[in-house]
């Protein structure tokens, strides 16, 4: 399952699909950083409600497929530029952080 | 590779928002000499966790990433305050870090036990008042 077809099966809005080829093989829930890059695998769907900056550094090194950013959390412009640049892809459900990974963990 | 390849960074201590350019920057050189994905995916993590770690505490510091045909080496140097107890800074949920870096989503006490789960060496000289220096070595 690539990110765009997640995105499409789940019903979840693109933010930025800048690498949206990529496959995903799992899921991850976290909003703590170091938590996140402690624990998720490559590959991972990241949900989280973490909408500041570094959210697109710890994507990329930590290299999960995707950022689902859950409750309808919104970025600003600048984060979105950055991903475009850093090739992250993000994704917004309106669901809260648990009902996201359903929907996910239904499709992968 | 022969030889070994050294890249250098200084690490901004006043912004925290470009945090993690040095790691950026390393993985993608990674990616060029065709290092293997988890191999980078390792070295990524415990750089940007040590590079968060010199943007928290340190004020900024050094960074230097040695690539030599067996492993990968990095080696983080700052000025900054220094660990008091490293025992206790190495334990899981362990943090000094304030409440407006907590809110950021870092502060975790996750740091250094990261660097320490991703790399195969690693080694902590730090002396109170004068800095710290961190060595990681990644086999390849």
């Amino acid at each position: 399952m690539t990110v765009n077809e997640l995105c499409e099966k789940c019903g979840f809005s693109a933010v930025v699909l800048a690498d949206g080829d990529r496959e995903v093989a799992g899921c991850y829930i976290g909003d703590l950083l170091s938590w996140v890059m402690g624990r998720a695998k490559g590959d991972d769907a990241w949900i989280t409600i973490m909408s500041n900056i570094n959210i697109i550094a710890v994507a990329s090194l930590a290299d999960v497929s995707c950022i689902i950013l859950s409750e309808g959390v919104t970025v600003d412009s600048d984060i979105i530029e950055t991903a475009k640049q850093k090739e992250v892809n993000i994704l917004s459900s309106s669901l809260p952080s648990y009902e996201t990974a359903v929907r996910v963990s239904e499709q992968i | 590779m022969s030889e070994s390849l050294i890249f250098h960074f200084d690490v901004d201590g006043e912004d925290f928002t470009s945090a993690g350019q040095a790691s950026v920057q390393v993985k993608k050189n990674l990616r060029r000499l065709g290092i293997s994905p988890e191999i980078i995916r390792q070295v990524s993590i415990a750089m940007y966790e040590g590079e968060i770690n010199m943007v928290i505490h340190a004020g900024g510091g050094e960074a230097d990433v040695v690539v030599s045909e067996d492993k990968i080496e990095i080696i983080l140097a700052d000025k900054g305050p220094g660990i008091a107890d490293i025992d206790l800074a190495m334990q899981e949920g362990f943090s000094t870090a304030t409440d407006s870096v907590r809110s950021l989503g870092f502060g975790a006490g996750m740091g250094l036990p990261n660097m320490k789960r991703y790399t195969d060496e690693m080694t902590i000289d730090s002396v109170v008042g004068e800095g710290t220096t961190i060595r990681m070595v990644v086999n390849l």
